[in-house]
């Protein structure tokens, strides 16, 4: 198969509206979500409305109508075309964008640059962390009185289940999605990934998969929280059924993404990249890709059975009838746990493949590294019943999911081991990627900590449920996953956008994250060793002056968001100072690239004769890169 | 700088601030942990959050020394000097020993939560056939506990089956709490003392307590359970033995024609499913 690169020609911009973009997939989004619904009230109205006649609601129907408007929308923006094109015999092409040059208009399709479609990951998903954060911006309003006194019952937990689901949703691929996408190909010597189209499709997927969530408020909410427990969910109005789209559509993509990363990583690698060469980064990313291609799939089978149970009647989750709401939590968390080392890993592999840089260190102990990746990835297969020790199934089992829960700790213990060797005896460089990494240390280490307390069952009964559990989650998530996200757009950022970001601004931002994060989930612990459940939306008033440090301090959080925009607004779109080729003298390939990366990335496939981190060797400051490809 | 055994001073400075930190939270910090001196499974978590806090501050320690000794002592003083520092790719003694070490710490803990896990049970939910049972496990005290949106009922299969709203516990007696559901997930929750178990319908989750003396005690449904979630909470009471038997007998008259209207006592409960989809 010889793909054929059709010759751009240019269109009268009102002319470029019509044809396979943004806008037909809306349009299509649209009429599939009526069509959808129109099928969906044809099959309900005469056979099953005996059932629901309570709520006027019919799931079946909304269901069909994000089935459809997803499917419009794709077809929209041009993911049938290729498929449909070979169907009826005729020859492939490339012309998915990438030959009309450098226009902005292609951040808004599907295009195969991979380096397009990792900013539009950067954007897209930011707009979506935004969304999240502001739901958590709203929960600690409400929680600053012991009683209800902004939100109703219902309209607080939507709005924990949002902040949930979006977080734990769309920033799964917060890394992989972003900087994977962008830095794994010119990492490995390769100008694309192994499956373009299907590159842009998780990206398109996941964007139509957050605004399902956010429909999920026409619709009455969710009350379930992000882990969405059946049998409360098929009590759920239509607004589950939002989460139910939102969550399968979020497996798939994250299932084709690790699919894709994996592909490229085995099959794309230039002369010379060899596994023992693999940037830590890349390998870090190659376990987070096997533990996304394996643990979505049980997400979407149990998010499937739970959309059963509610639409044509089935009962896996209904006690009474055969099922069991054991069933549920099951499916979840054998999906849940690798989910939250999926979140935990590109974190481990920016802060491993950053030190090295800033401390003008080799990486200390690479296949301790390696080792310690893979080990947690396959440990995390054997870990999920934790979330059940007090639920009474498999009591018996228990003393093993302590140990299987406590040993995850030996690998990322081999984590934090070459983080520290890397830095012995270095030249550590302060700048503010590498602030972000060093809070990642603290930060997790506290995560971790804390989590030994949650895996030993008789401390676990206490703290089970509580704040507790709620803040050792986010020290290890917010704390491990969104600070190297930062380390990553700023050590990355420049390179991908061809700006730099202003420094005041990125420190101011960093020392105020890092303070308001410790001072906002710090006290949590207390609050949940206190006795406070979690996604409460009253507590004891005694607890108030605790709460509204957190609430305060939370607040803070916000601002430094805020400033994180203001700079980027400032130096990405305004003042637009460009960045230079190199300016963390880093020795890894994609900064041997001149700024901005050029659209074919290479103009020869580069030869790879070293690991990624000859620092300290003669002669100084030598590229691992052997012909630089560009020729710039 | 490059004389200086880095090593032998990181070391002695962990020594030092590991002993003083550890000994500061458990004197301090461990007598006040919750969930406090309530029963007798409290105490065993309480205990048993000691020994852990004891373990992992010495850990948390050496890694914090180890991070700020590192930021001053190796940091480049230069920022615009892009020097290398030596090309160390690893050292084999200190990964064995770290293996060696964090290996030791793990069996450990292990080991060691699954002892007091199987001593008693610690307080916690074990389903409809225990395997971490009390000694005299036999002449308990039993109350079910019916979780259903969004209130806690007991049953009480010792006094003919009736139902009450309210908890009234015997001081110093082994309690064996039936834990059921009527409709979606919730989780029992007595803070005081150290009790938390799911209820899930149609399934039996037994935990045992033994409290210790007259006290008041929160109940919090400690699993989102819907709307009302947040408002599931209320107070239980452990009372002497004799004021026990005198709440008891009174709360069987007050509730007894509530009691025939009932369905027989049973380990769990099948109501129709309140929503049936569609």
């Amino acid at each position: 198969m010889t793909a054929i690169a059709i010759p751009a020609h240019r269109q009268p911009a009102w002319r470029r509206l019509l044809g396979f973009n943004l806008l037909t997939g809306i349009v299509l989004a649209i009429v599939g979500w009526l069509l959808g619904n129109v099928i969906g009230n044809a099959i309900h109205a005469p056979s099953l409305a005996f059932f629901s006649e309570e709520a006027g609601e019919n799931d079946i129907a909304v269901l069909l109508g994000y089935l459809f408007g997803v499917i419009g929308f794709l077809v929209g923006l041009g993911f049938a075309n290729y498929p449909v094109r070979r169907l009826l015999g005729h020859p492939a092409t490339l012309a998915e964008h990438e030959s009309e040059g450098e226009g902005v208009g292609r951040y808004f399709t599907l295009c195969t640059d991979h380096k397009v479609v990792a900013i539009q990951y950067l954007g897209g998903i930011g707009v979506f962390f935004l969304v999240g954060g502001l739901n958590a911006m709203l929960i600690r309003t409400e929680l600053l009185q012991p009683n209800v006194h902004v939100f109703g019952a219902n309209q607080y937990l939507t709005l924990v289940g949002m902040h949930g689901a979006m977080m734990m949703g769309m920033m799964t691929s917060g890394v992989l999605g972003p900087f994977a996408n962008w830095v794994v190909p010119l990492m490995l010597g390769t100008r694309r990934m192994a499956f373009p189209r299907i590159e842009s499709f998780t990206f398109w997927l996941l964007m139509a998969a957050g605004v399902v969530l956010i429909t999920t408020i026409f619709f009455g909410g969710f009350q379930t929280g992000w882990t969405g427990y059946q049998p409360l969910g098929d009590q759920g109005t239509a607004g589950y059924d939002a989460y139910i789209g939102f969550f399968a559509l979020v497996g798939i993509s994250m299932c084709l993404l690790g699919f894709n990363l994996l592909a490229t990583i085995i099959a794309m690698r230039a002369p010379g990249m060899t596994w023992s060469r693999l940037p830590i980064f890349v390998w870090a990313v190659l376990a987070t890709a096997i533990l996304m291609m394996l643990a979505a799939p049980m997400l979407i089978a149990a998010l499937s059975m739970g959309a059963f149970d509610r639409t044509v009647q089935t009962a896996f989750y209904v006690a009474g009838n055969g099922g069991s709401s054991y069933l549920f939590q099951n499916l979840f968390w054998v999906f849940g746990h690798p989910e939250v080392y999926i979140v935990a890993l590109p974190g481990f592999g920016i802060v491993l493949e950053l030190l090295p840089v800033f401390a003008r260190k080799p990486l200390w102990g690479y296949r301790l590294a390696v080792a310690g990746m893979l080990g947690v990835a396959l440990l995390s297969f054997f870990v999920w019943q934790h979330h059940l020790f007090v639920s009474g199934i498999n009591a018996d089992l228990r003393p093993f999911y302590m140990f299987s829960t406590e040993l995850i700790s030996l690998p990322t213990g081999f984590i934090f081991l070459c983080a520290m060797g890397t830095l012995w005896r270095g030249r550590i460089r302060l700048t503010v990627p590498m602030l972000f990494c060093l809070a990642w240390a603290f930060n997790f280490l506290f995560g971790g900590i804390s989590g030994v307390f949650l895996s030993d069952v008789p401390s676990d009964v206490s703290t089970h449920g509580s704040f507790f559990s709620m803040a050792h989650f986010h020290y290890t998530i917010m704390g491990g996953l969104i600070f190297t996200v930062f380390a990553a757009v700023y050590y990355w950022g420049p390179k991908m956008t061809g700006f730099k970001f202003d420094e005041r601004l990125a420190k101011i931002h960093f020392w105020s994250l890092f303070i308001a994060f410790n001072s906002t989930f710090g006290p949590l612990f207390a609050l949940g060793l206190l006795g406070q459940p979690r996604r409460v939306v009253t507590y004891p008033s005694h607890l108030q002056a605790l709460n509204d440090w957190v609430s305060a301090s939370a607040f803070v959080i916000g601002l430094s968001m805020l400033v994180f925009i203001v700079n980027l607004i400032w130096s990405q779109f305004i003042k637009r100072e460009p960045a230079e080729d190199n300016p963390w003298h880093s020795k890894s390939a994609e900064f041997q690239l001149p700024t901005p990366v050029p659209v074919h990335d290479f103009d020869r496939i580069p030869v790879f004769d070293a690991d990624p981190y000859p620092y300290g060797v003669e002669p100084a400051g030598g590229p691992a890169l052997a012909p630089t490809g560009s020729g710039a | 700088m490059d004389n200086v055994n880095h090593f032998r001073r990181l070391a002695i400075i962990w020594f030092f601030v590991s002993v003083i930190a550890t000994l500061l939270v458990v004197l301090l910090l461990a007598p006040i942990l919750p969930p406090g001196n309530g029963s007798v499974e409290a105490s065993g978590q309480v205990v048993d959050n000691t020994v852990l806090l004891g373990v992992s501050t010495p850990v948390a320690t050496a890694v914090l020394v180890y991070f700020i000794y590192a930021l001053i002592v190796f940091r480049e003083r230069d920022p615009t000097a892009v020097v290398d520092g030596p090309p160390i790719r690893g050292h084999s003694t200190i990964q064995t020993w770290w293996l060696v070490v964090t290996t030791g710490t793990v069996l450990f803990l292990a080991g060691y939560g699954t002892i007091r896990l199987l001593a008693d049970g610690a307080g916690g939910g074990q389903g409809p056939s225990p395997i971490a049972t009390p000694v005299h496990a036999n002449s308990a005290l039993q109350v079910q506990v019916i979780a259903q949106q969004w209130k806690f009922t007991y049953r009480w299969p010792g006094y003919g089956g009736m139902e009450t709203p309210r908890l009234e516990l015997p001081a110093s007696r082994l309690i064996e709490f039936h834990v059921t559901s009527l409709d979606v997930i919730h989780s029992f929750w007595a803070y005081q003392l150290g009790v938390k178990a799911d209820a899930n319908p149609g399934y039996d989750n037994i935990a045992y307590v033994t409290t210790k003396g007259p006290q008041t005690f929160n109940i919090h449904c400690a699993e989102l359970c819907g709307v009302f979630h947040g408002y599931m909470f209320e107070t239980g009471k452990v009372v002497p033995q004799s004021q026990f038997a005198v709440w008891i007998a009174q709360q069987r008259r007050q509730y007894a024609p509530g009691t025939k209207a009932l369905p027989p006592y049973s380990k769990q409960y099948f109501p129709q499913p309140q929503r049936l989809g569609g």
